[in-house]
């Protein structure tokens, strides 16, 4: 039987792991070279464009040995951002070991050191590769010192590529197959695999990408999901080349596939643990947790008619991303819509572009909020994650937040900049330390709201791109919580309120009003926009009006062409909200949750 | 309102004459300078007057437009007007306007105008003020103007028309006061005050895509407008259209008002319009692709389209706002009122009766108002 390896490469981004997986796979010739296009693995568009990782990709590569050894290499690719880290870690823990990229040129990189950790978390076997060495400004024996110094490993064991040219390729698939351990496990024993993604198909239903650590499973096997106790029985599994390839059965080491009637990715559970209903495996393997969303938004269909496609949209998207949740919800300025959950704001725009670009949902989305708890007088908590339903602030008798333990990897010359940051964002407890010279790590306590909006690219901004970030939410905490509603020419636009701390409310309120007069086009009358908490105005601006448009001459008899533009202009209004008799345009909702600190 | 649909209801004819002796520069009508194609062009006209001659009957206003229909000679002129009247019928009270040059206006050419059945004049005076006149490219200067006015009253023209431009460069509120205050001295019947449109692919564009002049900003644009409403209005015009000013109802322009009123309309020679209640077309408007139609037996139209009833409500919504006669109100929708409440907070719409209508500061924004409204 052939051997098998399952690795992941880690890498800060840009270091090279799109490429140096597509070398791997033009490698193992799955793919004929003339239709092969660069970074196969991230194959949905946003990916391409944002160069990041959203779903995780599995690939399995044949490859023989310099001493003729056959193996089966699974590269799972991981997605690369804070708000998937939990479908991160279940990626990690189905591996034994992981290449750790580093750029020749750029050297070790706050994220690698991130990347680092979480791979020493699951006690992975990690090869550095130092790759771009092809790059005139590659400095090999600099990044050698840095992987001894800031990363504490031997250097001498770095191997060197270049993805690019297809330098190095087999020295590093040889250190794949010598120094990542094969996995363990025993095909006699009860079977557990571990779920680490999922994915729907049309034909097929939900395709199920898991690590097999004990046991076997064959079409014909019923399975049990160990977090619900649903059984299915298995139609189909197998191992992914670029295509799936159907195998008689996965056994213990193997990543791979299993189709069995499992209707929707929601009826699986990222991290579950899969074992055969006539014989379970005693305990679930480790690790498992429910993914709940963290932040909320509601989306509109911009013309309330396109309700209806909204809703099969959704319940398409959510055929494949387990995560998002909605319900139905409704707003007195946009009408009917839906209350959606996501795991973090760049799940948030993920969800937006895709419903816009694949679905051609014309949206509108709401100001993204945490989950409040409100306590009140007559002993009710509420639960609130909409402004809607902030409570009348005579019956509340303390209010709670959602706070975070945001820990951020820094080169030492930002410290002073991050930690302003993080203090205005009302960060508490903070501690510093110093994993290796020249880093810093902070930790900080803060309230989640003050993440979900512009956190993280506000860091990436300050930190020039070196600053990484995760998470954790730790607790509840009490907090001063006011409503700050959005007022246009006197008409309250329930869509832009949010719930803010008081003490934030009123620099939160003068950058939205500034955010929307840049948004909200000229009319014919003054347009005034106006933060208020309760009756009491906070923040105002005003678009002032234009002057004159109207054309002298109504050609002749041409009637046609003005009416073409005025066609036009009708057309233009469609991806509009109206306010009162205020057009405000979808990019303005957008815009004013975008309040972004920068000049 | 009137009981009966009177002859303002009835059809126009309109009557394109591309010709000119010289094109002005701001200028972007279809018109050529070849006088040799004039015989032709007649010839086609009559001809195209058979494709309509059935379709079309009983008009009850004529306008000979261009172009510089004054640039024709006495026989051409006599020879248009006698093909018009012998093939296509009239209404007894029809409203017969000429455009006139103030180049080509002597005391014998307004009386001959007069005797081939014109009853209203529109002279494209433009301005009283020399230097703007050659600014513009016209053939005439302030003084020729006066005496073109004063050889048509003599001639017996009670209804005529002044064409004025505003807006010009280097053109001051004051100077375009003098010129209007100028314009009524003479008591005319109607002024029309055009703002100067800078159109693509005239000269003037050219002069000012070049950096050569520079054009009045949007605030200076809209201050000559409301000087020029308030001071007509004050002399007891009335402001009917956005660029539209009439010294009594009598007076009003009967041709151009079926236009915003969509009635219908035949449009003869090149570049001309038509619309007959549900489709509209349009000719060619070059010259030689329209004679070359009529010569082979076709109809010279270039183009053509029926409205759908979206179309027809945004026309309806689009030519009304440019009145003082409005809209009725009935024909918003639910979704509008919201943003009339807002209009009309904001003084630019008014509502009388059943009709609602821009008020002077609604005209100036008339092309954006359809778009709230629908």
């Amino acid at each position: 039987m052939k051997q098998i390896r399952n690795f992941s490469i880690i890498a800060h981004i840009d270091h090279g792991k799109s490429t140096l997986a597509d070398r791997f796979i033009q490698h193992a010739h799955l793919v004929d070279d003339r239709q092969f296009r660069d970074q196969i693995l991230d194959n949905m568009d946003i990916e391409r464009e944002r160069g990041i990782t959203i779903k995780s990709q599995t690939i399995c590569l044949p490859y023989t040995s310099r001493e003729g050894a056959e193996f089966e290499l699974n590269l799972i690719d991981t997605p690369g951002h804070v708000d998937f880290s939990y479908e991160v870690s279940r990626a990690l823990a189905s591996c034994e070991g992981v290449l750790l990229l580093v750029d020749a040129s750029q050297g070790v990189e706050a994220q690698t050191l991130a990347n680092l950790y979480a791979a020493m978390e699951h006690n992975l076997a990690i090869v550095p590769v130092i790759n771009k060495i092809d790059l005139p400004s590659a400095d090999i024996e600099r990044v050698k010192n840095e992987i001894d110094h800031d990363l504490g490993l031997d250097p001498d064991e770095a191997v060197l590529c270049s993805a690019k040219e297809g330098i190095g390729i087999e020295d590093v698939l040889e250190a794949i197959v010598n120094r990542i351990p094969p996995p363990s496990g025993s095909a006699e024993k009860p079977l557990s695999a571990l779920i680490f993604d999922a994915r729907y198909d049309s034909f097929r239903g939900t395709i199920v990408t898991c690590r097999v650590f004990d046991g076997k499973v064959a079409p014909g096997d019923v399975i049990k999901l160990m977090s619900t106790g649903a059984a299915y029985k298995v139609e189909e599994a197998g191992i992914f080349h670029l295509a799936r390839e159907p195998r008689p059965e996965l056994t213990a080491g193997m990543v791979g596939y299993i189709i069995s009637g499992i209707k929707t990715v929601s009826d699986t559970r990222i991290g579950d643990t899969i074992t055969l209903d006539a014989s379970p495996v005693e305990a679930p393997l480790p690790g498992f947790k429910e993914v709940k969303p963290v932040v909320f938004s509601s989306i509109y269909p911009v013309a309330s008619d396109d309700y209806q496609s909204l809703l099969e949209a959704l319940e398409k998207y959510k055929l494949n991303d387990a995560s998002l949740t909605y319900q139905k919800d409704s707003s007195a300025a946009l009408g009917q819509g839906f209350r959606c959950g996501f795991l973090g704001l760049l799940h948030l725009e993920i969800v937006q572009e895709r419903l816009e670009r694949e679905f051609d949902q014309s949206i509108v989305m709401t100001m993204p909020s945490v989950q409040y708890r409100f306590f009140l007088t007559d002993g009710q908590v509420l639960v609130v994650d909409n402004p809607q339903y902030y409570p009348d602030p005579a019956s509340i008798q303390k209010c709670e937040e959602p706070f975070i333990r945001a820990s951020i990897l820094i080169p030492d010359r930002y410290v002073g900049s991050v930690m302003k940051l993080c203090m205005e964002r009302r960060g508490v407890n903070s501690h510093m330390s110093y994993p290796t010279p020249g880093r810093v790590e902070i930790t900080f306590d803060m309230p989640l709201a003050e993440v979900v909006f512009d956190f993280y690219d506000r860091l990436k901004s300050i930190t020039q791109g070196y600053g990484s970030f995760d998470y954790e939410i730790i607790d509840y905490r009490e907090s001063d919580l006011i409503k700050l509603d959005i007022l246009v020419n006197g008409e309250k636009v329930d869509a832009l309120s949010v719930i803010v701390h008081r003490e934030r409310a009123r620099e939160r309120a003068v950058k939205i009003c500034d955010r929307l007069e840049e948004e909200i086009p000229r009319h014919q009358f003054k347009v005034a926009i106006q933060g208020a908490i309760g009756g009491k105005i906070i923040a105002r601006s005003t678009v002032s009006p234009f002057r004159k448009d109207v054309t002298a001459k109504c050609y002749g008899g041409d009637i046609t062409r003005k009416r073409k533009l005025l066609e036009k202009q009708k057309k233009g209004k469609k991806r509009m909200k109206q306010v009162g008799a205020v057009m405000i345009p979808q990019s303005a909702f957008m815009a004013a949750l975008r309040t972004s600190d920068e000049e | 309102m009137r009981s009966k649909p009177g002859p303002s209801l009835l059809p126009g004819l309109y009557v394109h004459v591309p010709f000119c002796r010289k094109k002005c520069f701001y200028c972007d009508f279809y018109s050529v300078t070849e006088k040799g194609l004039e015989e032709a062009w007649l010839a086609s006209i009559r001809r195209e007057i058979d494709f309509y001659k059935d379709r079309f009957g009983g008009f009850s206003s004529l306008y000979v437009g261009g172009g510089t229909p004054t640039c024709l000679d006495d026989g051409k002129l006599a020879a248009l007007f006698e093909i018009l009247g012998r093939h296509l019928t009239f209404h007894a009270d029809c409203e017969v306007t000429i455009e006139a040059n103030p180049d080509d206006l002597d005391g014998p050419r307004c009386r001959m105008l007069k005797s081939l059945g014109c009853n209203r004049l529109s002279l494209g005076v433009q301005s009283f003020d020399d230097g703007e006149l050659a600014l513009l490219g016209r053939r005439h200067d302030a003084k020729g103007a006066a005496g073109a006015v004063e050889a048509a009253i003599a001639a017996g023209f009670s209804n005529i028309g002044l064409d004025l431009i505003y807006c010009l460069p280097g053109q001051t509120e004051r100077s375009w006061r003098l010129t209007l205050e100028r314009a009524l001295s003479f008591k005319p019947a109607h002024l029309s005050c055009y703002q100067l449109t800078v159109e693509g692919r005239t000269p003037l564009s050219r002069m000012v895509s070049g950096g050569g002049l520079v054009l009045p900003g949007e605030k200076e644009a809209r201050k000559f407008f409301l000087t020029t409403s308030r001071f007509l209005e004050s002399a007891g015009f009335i402001h009917y259209e956005v660029s539209n000013f009439a010294a009594s109802r009598e007076r009003l322009c009967r041709h151009n008002e079926k236009y915003w009123r969509r009635v219908p309309y035949l449009g003869l020679g090149p570049s001309a319009h038509s619309f007959d209640g549900l489709t509209r077309w349009w000719n060619h408007r070059s010259l030689r692709r329209y004679l070359a139609a009529a010569v082979r037996g076709k109809r010279p139209v270039a183009g053509h389209e029926t409205l759908s009833e979206e179309q027809t409500e945004l026309e309806m919504l689009y030519l009304g706002l440019r009145t003082r006669r409005g809209i009725k109100l009935a024909d918003l929708g639910a979704r509008a009122l919201p943003a009339l409440s807002e209009l009309r907070r904001a003084r630019l719409v008014r509502v009388r009766g059943d009709r609602v209508a821009p008020s002077r500061l609604g005209y100036l924004v008339a092309d954006s108002l359809p778009a709230l409204l629908c």
